[in-house]
């Protein structure tokens, strides 16, 4: 997604390239087209693309791809917030 | 199943984008066929959200296909991935509950690829020996995908955020703010009738009407202004985008009022529908396919006290107008 960028260095997806197979499953996956795999390893080429959905760690059957997955959604973060003072479960996002 | 939309699915669609139905829009989870399905034909999976049912269904027009629904509790693919619904398990469980085995020889799932957030191929194929192939992030790609061998281009497999995607969510954000907006509004008309005759009814309703169209302006700024214009509006935070369309249109408001209101409430107001407009602005983060949640923290703790001391601001000027103007 070229036309439309976000917040820079917050991402927190790492990824273990020693571990790496190259199996190409998180640059099938990735809807930000940020992995590609080059000489049986991948790389990571624009983290800050990055949305945290969690899809690559999820299909990385060798779990070298780390990233703390969620919502990207104020709403969200906002009953996150209120739940962690208040110990209430409010609404659980938007959609 | 129906390839083509009927009428009754048109006006459906309307009530749901609106937000009436949107909670309940749902088809029964299981196994349904599109044209005439046999044991080689390709399994797709989805949820039962109808909306999504439907854009796939309406996609596979000519083609001979399975569908399976799995039971999300009426969310969308990526939604429901992302809280767990659309799952692995949720996914191993429909194919044994439909006996999907006993209808096709070739032990292949097509899963969205918005799914893989929720979806461990890996774990599936364990689970129930049936394989994942991550189809097209749109359904409207299926076609040239399952023409082309299971073949997606790198275009099929990008997210994207086009002024027509974004101009169907601006319904949904008004129907899901209207209760706090009354609320707000009814607040307004009595905060501003306090006067130094203790509460003067002329005045609430006088100065409660701009008060109202404050608080309105900036939820149109921060709902309908940022979510079209936003690829353009400076700065990537979004509480920052929303600031942009309500300060221009404060402007306007004073350059019109210059008669009616002295400075105080003019501020007031402009500061105001800034905050309103900020606040709406940062919630269609939510919205959004490329905002993530570390992302979002981090521009929150910053615009939130800029919006709350606008919103101080505004009120508290509003308030004390009456006594020094």
């Amino acid at each position: 997604m070229k036309n439309f960028r976000y917040i820079p260095n917050t991402a927190t997806l790492s990824l273990d390239v020693n571990t790496c197979i190259g199996c190409g499953n998180c640059q099938i996956v990735c809807p930000h087209r940020i992995l590609t795999v080059v000489e049986q390893k991948a790389n990571i080429v624009d983290s800050d693309g990055c949305m945290e959905c969690g899809a690559c760690a999820k299909n990385c059957p060798v779990e070298a791809i780390t990233v703390t997955p969620g919502v990207g959604c104020a709403a969200a973060i906002i009953s996150q917030w209120i739940n962690r003072i208040t110990g209430r479960e409010t609404i659980k996002g938007c959609c | 199943m129906a390839t083509k939309p009927d009428f009754q699915d048109r006006i459906a669609t309307i009530l749901t984008r609106v937000g009436l139905t949107r909670n309940s829009y749902r088809v029964t989870p299981g196994l349904y066929g599109v044209g005439t399905p046999d044991q080689d034909s390709p399994v797709l999976v989805t949820a039962n959200y109808k909306l999504s049912f439907d854009t796939l269904r309406f996609a596979l027009d000519g083609i001979d296909a399975w569908i399976l629904v799995a039971d999300t509790r009426g969310i969308n693919v990526w939604c429901a991935a992302g809280k767990g619904t659309f799952s692995s398990e949720e996914i191993i469980n429909s194919v044994k509950e439909t006996r999907l085995a006993e209808r096709v020889t070739h032990h292949r799932l097509i899963v969205p690829q918005l799914g893989a957030t929720g979806v461990s191929g890996l774990h599936v194929k364990k689970q129930s020996g049936f394989s994942v192939r991550f189809g097209p992030v749109r359904a409207s790609d299926l076609r040239p995908y399952l023409q082309d061998n299971y073949q997606a281009d790198e275009s099929m497999r990008s997210v994207t955020f086009k002024l027509q995607e974004r101009l169907v969510l601006i319904p949904v954000e008004f129907y899901l703010v209207w209760k706090p907006l009354a609320y707000i509004c009814v607040g307004a008309f009595l905060l501003s009738g306090i006067s130094p005759s203790l509460f003067s009814i002329s005045a609430a309703w006088q100065r409660g009407l701009f008060a109202v169209a404050a608080t309105l302006t900036g939820t149109l700024c921060g709902s309908i202004i940022v979510p079209i214009m936003l690829p353009w509006l400076p700065g990537r935070h979004f509480w920052l985008k929303g600031l942009w369309p309500a300060l221009l249109s404060g402007i306007l408001f004073v350059l019109l009022t210059l008669k009616q209101f002295s400075p105080y409430e003019q501020m007031a107001l402009v500061f105001w529908m800034t905050a309103v407009s900020s606040f709406q602005a940062m919630n269609f983060t939510g919205c959004t396919p490329y905002t993530s949640p570390s992302g979002v923290e981090y521009e929150m703790r910053r615009g939130i006290g800029v919006q709350m001391t606008l919103a101080a601001l505004g009120i508290v000027l509003w308030l004390v107008a009456p006594f020094i103007g």
